[in-house]
């Protein structure tokens, strides 16, 4: 044996490679793989178990199913023939290269902000950095009138007239990064604005009230990021701008983990923002005024007492009623009696968003099926919650529904069995939590087998 | 010829704690690291709430278990029997699969202290010639407490270790082990709640002048974020602990506090359902090539590695050392040879007190829950004049509820409405007063190859020649009565006990310990250790042998901490000096 076959393999080895294969100035490229991962664009643009950034992965809209497409720098399949003003105009105003228009979950009117430094950065990225794939993923095919592509443009017409980013003075630097992310690549309110009749978002940046207030995403409530400090609780009020931050990077805080859809925006996107960027989007939520609290809206005393409530009788086990039995056998052993969970490991479901919301289709998902938190760089654990859709009948999930949304200081409202009916036929095996490597692996997490890395 | 894969710079052999551990250390020294794991993949998902909760699943069916027909081991008691391969698991349990028994484990998590790491030179300063045995084969580790000591510290980090410091950088503290060695840093987490019996047994002792302080616990106590970013949960007292896969994540495994982690690393891999049967040397012997391993088609494949690391379990280290060729075959009439050497065990024993107006609710408990004290390890107490070496941990544990496993009394019914009324009249009203103790090392207790049988590959057994001796038995009959004394404080409405004491000889049947240790021991003379103590093979430079299998005897207490600090201590060996200049450590003069 000799010293020379010990000799470190770098890990990432394969990036500098491509690069150098094209001779990239690789400070752009690795800038545009960076915003790349700011705009999330692997996770729409990747079918589950595809090639990165080849498309195909079905995108549910009120109008029916979108087939994202393959950007790849694929000179048939993807945009390998694009120039980078092309790319720009797709990316921007949602335009195609051969002037038709995109379907807007591209969220182009979020992109428009996109700085000209920004858009060169990630044009060199996908042409000279991404793995080109020949694959063609599935043509949209929406019925008349969604079919009529051109209709699209009154559309953008109406709401798509975005400017590019203009710093703001009245915001310190920082702050003003947070912005520009939060509104731009981020596209945050895509998820998380409400939408109006013709499904735009209600408003693209923070002058409106509407912006990020929260939003209803098939059943799942996506909380209003409006952070000012005097909502009602239950969005991101009352969390300070660490705990934002330790969100993103980890996908998990005092008061939250990640579940639903937000699991891969963490594990795709936010986690591999540096802390710096992180602190200016968290600062930039921490600016927005919050909701207005609801009627009849509880104070932290009221709450505290009502906690209190709830944990003694669970405690006490004298009359516990079914959604209490149910609670303590399948979900107090990790959350606990008084709701809150242990902190950055089991989140609370007192007070927690999801549990609360009007629509209570996340809530029951997720007793269904369970959630696992991404494993992010720099916490890797992943502690799943189990699915408990194999042991609960559908009366049961709504009878612990129903006291969960009720329990503590919660105000969610009554579950019903059909209700969970709904949810679990519509529960299919695709898994949340999947990281995508946009250097071309999976990341798998376990398996029967896997080859060693670059050993060959 | 067999199928060959692709090189790499290390290959670990066993996917458990040390695997796990050597797998950080290695990749985070740069290297491309391979795992071989003989049994199946277990993740977290594995153990979800509440499926491990099931007694006769796991507890009475050993599903997390290594069945005979993987790993059967033939066992005689001298060197004049025949042995016979175990049919059935009995008096220990080695764990199958990702995590090994790191993932059924009870999660007690303590210290030698630093006399056990010496305690030849111990026994030469405090015992006349002639007092002890004769054929005892005691050693030194070879390495220092001062040396372990941040390897402990770190580990039990990795681990969020409970538990209540009793010596911290020489200062005594309140409520701790003032026996223990000095430690750098405090507990992690403070200790898990206590138990009646606990309470009942902590007044007891301090009535007798002993020194009780809560069972050191990988069953962390509250929420605990390790160095690796990895996570667990607090633990919610559910009784299901050893034998079990923990359905809170609240006991430290190679799952909750490395796996994750380690997957994450470009640099490594594993496979699973890859059944390592032996390290490949060069033609002349110096040096391991890589290993061969059967896959789960039956295929046999040839891993090419830099390194060796054997991490798989104790006695499995062994045997592959021995199927290898790496070092020679230990012989106890010529007096030759190291490998399977100094074999040890841990010994046990018990009072169970039954209370009829004493409810303790053992369904709520911890694997770990428990007070212990430490005032008969070596040097503690003088033991010479009872004519024996060694020490116990004497413990009154509560670490399940579990109604199969309820103990009762010697007389009552076995089965039928007998048990059944025994069963109702006697769950909740037990509790127990324990002795774990130390064996020390024979020049009969020993490991070899089987002459006779095979396993399905044609590799000979690993054959066990084990018996308890006269120094254990005294040993034990000394800790029945000072726990005896502490059972007549306690005055039980009934009581009975179980010791091994004068003329009884080690049975297979039923479960003793899996605290198998010793067979390819560390230390500082080729002469009577297989590996340096850097853990590395004495004769086979590129492979290391991290494990239980390198403890020279075993001490009064379990044995994961010291395995856990022994592993990042060799890691750190390799990563600051072998890397660099591959070669021997030490040098065999």
């Amino acid at each position: 044996m000799t010293a020379r076959h010990l000799i470190p393999l770098l890990a990432g080895s394969a990036i500098v490679l491509a690069n150098q294969a094209f001779g990239a100035d690789d400070d752009t490229v690795q800038r545009g793989a960076y915003l790349a991962r700011a705009g999330d664009c692997v996770a729409c643009h990747t079918a589950p178990g595809g090639k990165p950034f080849a498309g195909g992965l079905p995108i549910e809209s009120p109008f029916g199913t979108i087939y994202s497409t393959n950007i790849t720098p694929d000179k048939k399949a993807g945009i390998g023939n694009y120039s980078e003003a092309e790319f720009a105009a797709a990316l921007r105003q949602g335009e195609r290269a051969d002037g038709a228009n995109l379907y807007p979950a591209m969220p182009y009117p979020s992109y428009a902000k996109l700085t000209d430094d920004d858009v060169h950065a990630l044009y060199v990225y996908f042409m000279q950095s991404v793995k080109p794939v020949a694959e063609q993923p599935p043509e949209t095919d929406l019925g008349f009138p969604f079919n009529q592509r051109w209709g699209i443009s009154a559309w953008n017409w109406l709401f798509a007239d975005a400017d590019t980013f203009q710093p703001n003075a009245s915001y310190d630097q920082l702050t003003d990064r947070g912005r520009y992310l939060v509104e731009g690549l981020g596209h945050c309110g895509s998820c998380h604005t409400p939408r109006g009749f013709a499904e735009q978002e209600k408003a693209l940046d923070g002058d409106s009230e509407d912006y990020l207030a929260g939003a209803n995403l098939n059943g799942w409530w996506a909380p209003s990021l409006r952070g000012g400090d005097d909502g009602d609780g239950r969005g991101i009020e009352g969390w300070d701008s660490q705990a934002i931050v330790d969100y993103l990077k980890t996908g998990r805080n005092a008061h939250a983990t990640v579940g639903g859809e937000m699991t891969s925006v963490v594990a795709n996107s936010t986690t591999h923002l540096t802390d710096k960027d992180l602190m200016g989007i968290a600062q930039y939520l921490k600016s927005l005024s919050a909701n207005p609290a609801g009627d009849g809206a509880t104070t932290a005393d009221q709450r505290q007492q009502a906690t209190d409530e709830t944990a003694a009788h669970l405690q006490a086990a004298k009359n516990l009623s079914d959604g209490e039995r149910l609670y303590i056998d399948n979900c107090a052993a990790c959350h606990l009696d008084d709701g809150n969970g242990a902190e950055r490991v089991f989140p609370p479901i007192n007070g927690n968003s999801l549990a609360n919301a009007d629509d209570p289709t996340g809530l029951i998902h997720t007793i269904l099926a369970g959630a696992k938190p991404p494993a992010t760089p720099t916490i890797p654990a992943q502690l799943p919650m189990p699915g408990f859709g194999w042991r609960l009948s559908d009366d049961e999930v709504a009878t612990l529904a129903t006291f969960v949304r009720g329990a503590w200081g919660n105000d969610g409202g009554a579950v019903t069995a059909d209700q969970v009916a709904k949810v679990r036929a519509s529960i299919d095996d695709a898994p949340l939590d999947k990281a995508v490597d946009p250097n071309g692996e999976l990341n798998h997490d376990d398996g029967e087998s896997h080859a060693a890395n670059g050993a060959q | 010829m067999a199928k060959q894969q692709p090189r790499v710079d290390a290959v670990i052999v066993g996917l458990g704690w040390t695997g796990s551990i050597m797998g950080m250390e290695l990749t985070d020294a740069g290297l491309n690291v391979l795992a071989l794991e003989r049994g199946a993949d277990r993740t977290n998902e594995d153990f979800a709430y509440p499926k491990p909760a099931d007694e006769l699943e796991y507890g009475i069916r050993h599903t997390m278990m290594q069945k005979p027909k993987q790993s059967a081991v033939t066992i005689r008691r001298n060197l004049d029997e025949r042995a016979l391969p175990q049919r059935k698991l009995g008096a220990f349990l080695p764990g199958d699969g990702v995590g090994g028994a790191g993932a059924h484990w009870t999660g007690v998590l303590i210290r030698p202290t630093p006399t056990d790491l010496q305690l030849k030179t111990f026994a030469d300063q405090a015992f006349e010639p002639g007092v002890l045995q004769e054929d005892m084969q005691i050693q030194d580790f070879g390495v220092t407490w001062d040396e372990l000591e941040p390897h402990f510290t770190f580990f039990e980090k990795v681990c969020g270790q409970s538990g209540t410091t009793g010596n911290l950088n020489g200062s005594i503290k309140e409520g701790g082990d003032p026996f223990e060695g000095p430690r750098s840093e405090p507990y992690p987490l403070p200790a898990l709640q206590d138990t009646q019996n606990t309470e009942m047994f902590e007044k007891a002792a301090k009535q007798l002048g002993y020194h009780p302080f809560p069972n050191p616990s990988a069953n962390v106590s509250r929420a605990w974020t390790n160095p690796y970013g990895m996570q667990l949960g607090p633990c919610n007292y559910c009784g299901f602990c050893s034998r079990y896969g923990c359905l809170n994540y609240s006991k430290a495994s190679p799952q909750t506090c490395i796996l994750n982690a380690l997957k994450q690393r470009s640099n490594f891999a594993y496979r699973t359902n890859a059944n390592v049967t032996r390290v490949e040397l060069a033609p002349d012997g110096k040096t391991a090539t890589g290993v061969t391993y059967i896959d789960d088609n039956g295929e046999e494949i040839f891993q090419p590695a830099d390194m060796v690391i054997l991490a798989s379990y104790s006695l499995n280290n062994v045997r592959l050392m021995l199927n290898s060729g790496i070092g020679q075959m230990y012989d106890p009439i010529a007096r030759t040879g190291t490998v399977g050497r100094n074999y040890a065990y841990q010994i046990g024993g018990g009072i169970n007190l039954y209370f009829d107006d004493i409810e303790f609710n053992p369904f709520a408990t911890a694997g770990a829950t428990g007070k212990m004290f430490n005032d008969f390890s070596p040097g503690n107490f003088d033991s010479a004049q009872y004519g024996f070496i060694g020490g116990a941990k004497m413990h009154s544990s509560q670490a399940s509820g579990t109604p199969i496993k309820t103990p009762l009394p010697k007389n009552a019914p076995k089965w039928g409405q007998g048990y059944k009324d025994a069963l109702q009249k006697y769950y909740g009203h037990h509790m127990k007063l324990s002795m774990t103790g130390s064996v020390m090392s024979y020049r009969s207790n020993m490991l070899d190859l089987d002459p006779t049988w095979k396993d399905p590959y044609g590799m000979p057994l690993l054959r066990m020649t084990f018996d308890w001796k006269e120094n254990e038995h005294r040993l034990s009959r000394f800790m029945r009565d000072r726990l005896s004394e502490i059972a007549d404080i306690l005055k039980p409405d009934y009581r009975d006990e179980g010791f091994q004491l004068e003329g009884s000889h080690f049975k297979v049947t039923s479960y003793v310990s899996t605290h198998n240790v010793g067979g390819a021991v560390m230390g500082t003379d080729p002469s009577n250790s297989a590996l340096n103590r850097y853990l590395q093979s004495w004769d086979v430079h590129n492979v290391f042998v991290p494990g239980g299998n390198a403890f020279p005897q075993n001490f009064q207490a379990n044995p994961t901490d010291l395995i856990g600090a022994l592993t990042y201590w060799s890691a750190k060996k390799i990563r600051e000096d072998y890397l660099k200049n591959p070669g021997p450590l030490m040098s065999r003069s």
